[in-house]
């Protein structure tokens, strides 16, 4: 019985098994009875193997994950391809490419999510510049005990309300706010400057700030991981630190680079707060886009077609510079 | 030399960090109605007069619910997943693993965005329980992170042992498991709530008519005479979100300590 289901396993592609010189009359006879007993035997071992007890474990979770993130993704990727009612809330089931062409040809549009896409661009390579000289200050010339700590003193920032760090920008920036109240009072300007603030560098300045923990993490870990026996070799043979530096850290340290660079372009895409209050409402960015189509237009099939394309082009971007840096990825082991 | 420079650069840059921060309770302690130096002297008014907001007081209820319910969810969500992955190999698992964990690199607003379409497409009420729905969403990416650490650290073969003292699974589970993840569950439990409360985007499109904190602070910053007010409450939960953490990294410190496992430093 259990050479039988072995052979059958395996396939009948496979070397012959001493089971199967027997006639073949007999095998099909009894194939009937034979193949729901081992259907029964094949449910009775997935049912005591690893692979059922870990997909049973798991399938609360993933489940909640299908429900309620999956579900609703497929949801607007389907309303993106519908036609927009007359009356409120009303979506018409007609087919249609309407919203795309809409999405990317329309001029405001397109300019919007230019938009989007150079201010995440710049925010990421600040970001990352800026980052990078800590994490490798913490990595290479904290002692250890003290890691923890520095990590710690770095990360507490990212978990007081965002909402108030964002308006915290608005405060030093405004016009009456905390910059240009203070040089004036030190009588270094008459007038307050009104360049600082609903621009789009503040935009950057405000979330540059924002997700400098999230460059700061996946840089240090990927530096930690270096072996510093490598950079002593690189020494030895005749480098100079700078060489050293650029020869063997910096590529070893790319993957936390990739990492950091995906953590924080990804949302920052797709911010909404910044825009609102730091932009003054003036610049809107594709999140600001996507939620006065939805809602205040009320034109869900655009507002979903404008979620699906931002979806693609942060996708896409991702892609690229993973594929562009897949040199230093395939290094690690 | 050269440690010297990047030291001094490290220390610019969390100063950097905390200088926005650090105007919170300099101006909620300001004696002025305006966001502006010269500063005017000290006072506890503005303090005294959160005691009489009863919008806010609505607010920091729904809040607490939402984020009490939604960190209890969104852990033992995470124990699930965690387990399963730390312990179990079996097909599809990277698959599932990165579906849990996309809302960790969603833009949250297409979260909230077509959650809500879902909601109002099926036609249900918002309410606070659509906020717990999408907070417990986004937060179990971070606790399946904490307690995968945990459940890492954990040596096989003491439940092994459990097993072969005539332990059954649950009781090894009870017994064994629990305890000695417990901490890694504390700090889960932590961190969740931390961002729960914090939460603006998910709570702001899904709350329906119901105000929950951040939702209450942004419609209050179009009001210049709320301002101060707001620095104070900021204040208070700036001291309380690192308070919270705190007390996660202690217990998450102490678990790595109990299952002898290598501090590897910070939470993600």
């Amino acid at each position: 019985m259990r050479r039988e289901a072995k052979s059958r396993r395996l396939g009948p592609f496979h070397a012959p098994d001493p089971v199967q010189t027997e006639p073949d009359t007999a095998r099909q006879a009894g194939a009937g009875d034979r193949g729901g007993m081992e259907e029964k035997s094949r449910w009775h071992r997935f049912r005591r193997s690893e692979a059922f007890a870990g997909l049973t474990l798991i399938s609360p979770t993933a489940l909640y994950a299908l429900l309620l993130l999956v579900a609703p993704l497929a949801t607007i990727l389907v309303y993106s391809f519908l036609t927009d009612g007359d009356t409120v809330t009303r979506i018409v089931w007609e087919f249609t490419f309407e919203n795309y062409i809409t999405t990317w040809t329309q001029p405001i549009y397109r300019a919007v999510m230019m938009r989007s896409l150079s201010v995440s661009m710049m925010v990421t390579a600040v970001t990352v510049i800026l980052a990078f000289p800590v994490a490798y200050y913490v990595s290479f010339h904290v002692a250890p005990g003290r890691k923890a700590l520095w990590l710690f003193l770095i990360t507490i920032p990212f978990w007081t309300s965002y909402l108030i760090r964002v308006f915290l920008w608005k405060v030093i920036l405004g016009y009456n706010g905390v910059i240009n109240s203070g040089l004036t009072s030190l009588g270094l300007i008459d007038e307050p400057l009104t360049f600082i603030l609903y621009n789009v560098n503040s935009i950057v300045l405000t979330l540059a700030h924002a997700y400098a923990p999230f460059a700061i993490l996946p840089i240090f870990v990927a530096l930690e991981k270096i072996d510093r026996s490598l950079l002593e070799a690189g020494q030895d043979l005749g480098e100079s630190r700078l060489m050293t530096f650029w020869r063997v850290t910096l590529p070893l340290a790319m993957p936390g680079v990739v990492a950091a660079v995906l953590i924080v372009l990804i949302p920052t895409i797709g911010d909404y707060v910044t825009p609102q209050l730091i932009g003054g409402g003036k610049i809107p960015m594709i999140a600001n886009l996507i939620q006065s189509q939805m809602l205040d237009q009320d034109n869900r099939p655009l507002g979903s077609a404008l979620a699906v394309s931002a979806m693609l082009i942060v996708t896409v971007v991702a892609l690229a510079f993973v594929l562009l840096n897949a040199r230093f990825l395939r290094v690690k082991k | 030399m050269k440690g010297q420079g990047l030291r001094l650069y490290a220390i610019l840059y969390l100063v950097f960090l905390y200088a926005p921060i650090a105007l919170l309770p300099i101006f909620a302690f300001n004696d002025a109605t305006i966001i502006s130096f010269p500063l005017r002297g000290f006072t506890t008014e503005w303090f005294a007069a959160l005691a009489d907001l009863p919008t806010l007081h609505l607010a920091l209820k729904n809040s607490l619910i939402i984020a009490v319910s939604s960190s209890v969810l969104a852990t033992s969500l995470g124990i699930f997943a965690a387990r399963a992955s730390t312990r179990y190999e079996f097909p599809g698992k990277g698959g599932l693993m990165g579906l849990i964990m996309l809302p960790l690199v969603l833009p949250e607003v297409i979260v909230a965005m077509s959650l809500l379409m879902v909601l109002l497409g099926i036609g249900v009420n918002l309410a606070i329980w659509t906020v717990i729905l999408g907070h417990t969403l986004i937060c179990t990416p971070f606790a399946i992170a904490i307690l995968s650490a945990a459940f890492q650290s954990l040596d096989k073969s003491l439940e092994e042992a459990a097993y072969d003292l005539g332990e059954s699974k649950l009781s090894t589970f009870r017994l064994i498991t629990l305890p000695l993840v417990m901490p890694g569950i504390i700090s889960s439990l932590l961190i969740s709530f931390t961002i729960s409360l914090d939460e603006f985007i998910i709570a702001f499109f899904l709350a329906g008519s119901e105000p929950t904190l951040p939702v209450y602070i942004y419609s209050q910053l179009r009001f210049p005479k709320q301002i101060p007010a707001i620095m104070a409450l900021g204040t208070i939960l700036v001291a309380l979100s690192v308070l919270l953490l705190t007390i996660a990294e202690y217990f998450r410190r102490r678990g790595l300590k109990k299952t002898g496992a290598k501090d590897t430093g910070g939470f993600l």
